[in-house]
């Protein structure tokens, strides 16, 4: 089976073809980055109206790139939520309508399932059951996942997402936006331990997260010392590690409640190479696994999409020529 | 020649097909409902003409101005719909299927979508020997009592903006006002009236290029 996978729900247009026997044919992404930076943060509109100037020439370059045609396809995979409401009805529209003039079916992808699902693209894949950490700018979740479609969220974050208190601090820090990668270089400069910044939530039961008292801690942080280069250095190194952390204490917590070991990590935070090494460490010593996508599969693909797409598929879901966008979607039921 | 249109720019939606000098139509007003109305609409009429899309000659659609997502999603649409089946398609002006739409009314027609924000969407434009507008003025977004454009003969007013600045536009029109249609939205049937001749030229594009039109570009604070 070969299908298209559109994703258009935040800043970057991502076009794949996934075949289900030679695996990935084609992996286009256009990223908004640059249009956004002038604004320190996504504006929607903007958005909206680069997906659908960027979305038939991605496609284009997809089905050149993977030496097809429109009727090599067997299915159009599209992200219909959560995200932004008008970028995703870009996505949403242009891939019904394909699909039909195609004469193909459609289906509808959740976004985050299409991220936590996204290790399964990698040469090296877990099987299920699993737990699976979905850390990016727009969630924190820890979810168990027993088989495709069967998902139980486990703790989510109560306010900011990781990957928010991030790009926030990196700000706080004059690193621009977005400033999760260059945070991450700046804590390598630093000092661990001349700051010791809190864990939040860890001292009570639960696997929840709370991270927006983190970037209150780091202000203050900044406020009251002094503006040099290793002092900033020593404040990122210090905000890292609580991230880590945090992230790390609970993902241990529920690989002892849930008794799973294998232990996935999907969006953009799971780049962050301090958290992957935490994790491997964490994980082994709990005589688990864990597994990670490539690093461009953690932030926004279209790879993600074609997959999860495949899978509903091959389960029998198709969309009916009625579509919609979901910019509030949850995945999974509370555990 | 065999055409589709779709607009989905306001409040309206609709869907229509042209096939060898006859139209059919399916339209409804009914905000928000679009992306569950709209492929429905397009597969009515296809299997009511016993055809399919691979044996069209080209697509049209209301390219804006409008509300922003809405004119993204016609376009979106025509797009999927002209890459899968390689067909050409011509934008056309929400303001001038509105005209159009009240061609018989009058030769000259101002057209006026409110835009929200205190102001309108708007063009003049005039109607041919042929029955078709042409615009006479550029389309612009402004507020409704800064209209410029001397109107040199009768007129009669569409749309939305009619409706919200009543006072204002037909105090600009003055006497020269013959009436207005303020429940007058773009519909796919007029899209149509004005593609067949844009087709006639070869003026088609690749779904590529297909792209809305927004006029108000200003979209940050």
């Amino acid at each position: 089976m070969r299908v298209l996978g559109i994703e258009t729900s935040c800043d970057e247009t991502g076009i794949a073809i996934f075949d289900s026997e030679k695996g990935l044919l084609a992996d286009a992404l256009h990223s908004q980055v640059d249009l956004h930076k002038t604004y320190g943060g996504v504006v929607p509109e903007l958005a909206s109206r680069d997906h659908v100037r960027r979305i038939i020439p991605l496609i284009e370059k997809a089905l050149a790139d993977a030496g097809c045609a429109g009727k090599d396809l067997d299915g159009v995979a599209y992200t219909a939520g959560p995200g932004l409401v008008g970028a995703l009805l870009v996505g949403t529209s242009v891939g019904r309508s394909l699909a039909y003039g195609w004469d193909i079916p459609a289906v509808a992808v959740h976004h985050m399932e299409a991220h936590l699902l996204a290790p399964m693209l990698e040469e090296e894949s877990p099987s299920f059951p699993f737990l699976a950490l979905l850390v990016s700018g727009g969630h924190t979740q820890l979810m168990q996942v027993n088989a495709a479609g069967d998902y139980l969220l486990l703790g989510e974050s109560l306010d900011d997402a990781a990957g928010e208190a991030f790009d926030k601090t990196a700000k706080l820090l004059g690193l621009g936006y977005p400033g999760g990668a260059a945070m991450s270089e700046l804590s390598k400069k630093g000092n661990s331990g001349r700051f010791k910044f809190p864990r939040p939530m860890t001292n009570r039961p639960g696997l929840d997260f709370s991270f927006s008292g983190l970037k209150t801690h780091a202000l203050t942080t900044v406020r009251d010392n002094d503006d040099d280069e290793q002092t900033r250095a020593d404040i990122a190194r210090a905000f890292v590690e609580a991230v880590v952390d945090t992230l790390l204490i609970k993902c241990k917590r529920a690989m002892q409640e849930t008794g799973i070991t294998t232990l996935i990590a999907a969006g953009g935070v799971s780049a962050n190479i301090q958290l992957r090494a935490g994790l491997k460490k964490m994980v082994t010593e709990q005589g688990g696994r864990v597994y990670f996508p490539r690093p461009e599969f953690c932030t926004d693909n279209g790879a993600m999409i074609a997959y999860a797409g495949y899978l509903r598929l091959k389960a029998g879901q198709k969309e009916p020529l009625a579509f919609a966008a979901h910019p509030r979607w949850p995945l999974a039921k509370p555990a | 020649m065999k055409l589709l249109a779709i607009d989905t720019a306001t409040e309206a939606c609709s869907a229509a097909l042209y096939i060898d000098g006859n139209i059919l139509e399916k339209y409804e007003v009914a905000p928000r409902q679009h992306a569950g109305l709209i492929l429905p609409m397009v597969d009515a009429l296809l299997a009511e003409a016993e055809t399919e899309l691979a044996s069209l000659d080209g697509l049209a659609f209301g390219r804006g101005p409008g509300a922003f997502t809405g004119v993204r999603m016609a376009t979106g649409i025509i797009q999927g719909l002209a890459f899968a089946s390689d067909l050409p398609v011509v934008p056309i002006s929400t303001l001038a299927a509105m005209a159009q739409g009240a061609a018989d009314q009058s030769n000259t027609i101002l057209s006026a979508i409110d835009a929200r924000m205190g102001e309108i969407y708007w063009a003049i434009f005039s109607v041919g020997e042929d029955g078709l507008v042409t615009p006479l003025s550029d389309e612009q977004v402004s507020k409704p009592d800064t209209l410029s454009i001397e109107l040199k003969s009768e007129c009669f007013g569409v749309g939305t903006g009619w409706g919200s600045y009543e006072n204002k536009l037909s105090s600009y029109a003055g006497t020269k006002l013959k009436g207005f249609d303020a429940n007058r939205f773009p519909r796919a049937s007029d899209i149509l009236t004005l593609a067949i001749n844009e087709f006639k030229q070869g003026n088609g594009v690749h779904a590529k290029d297909a792209l809305p039109v927004y006029l108000r570009n200003k979209v940050t604070g």
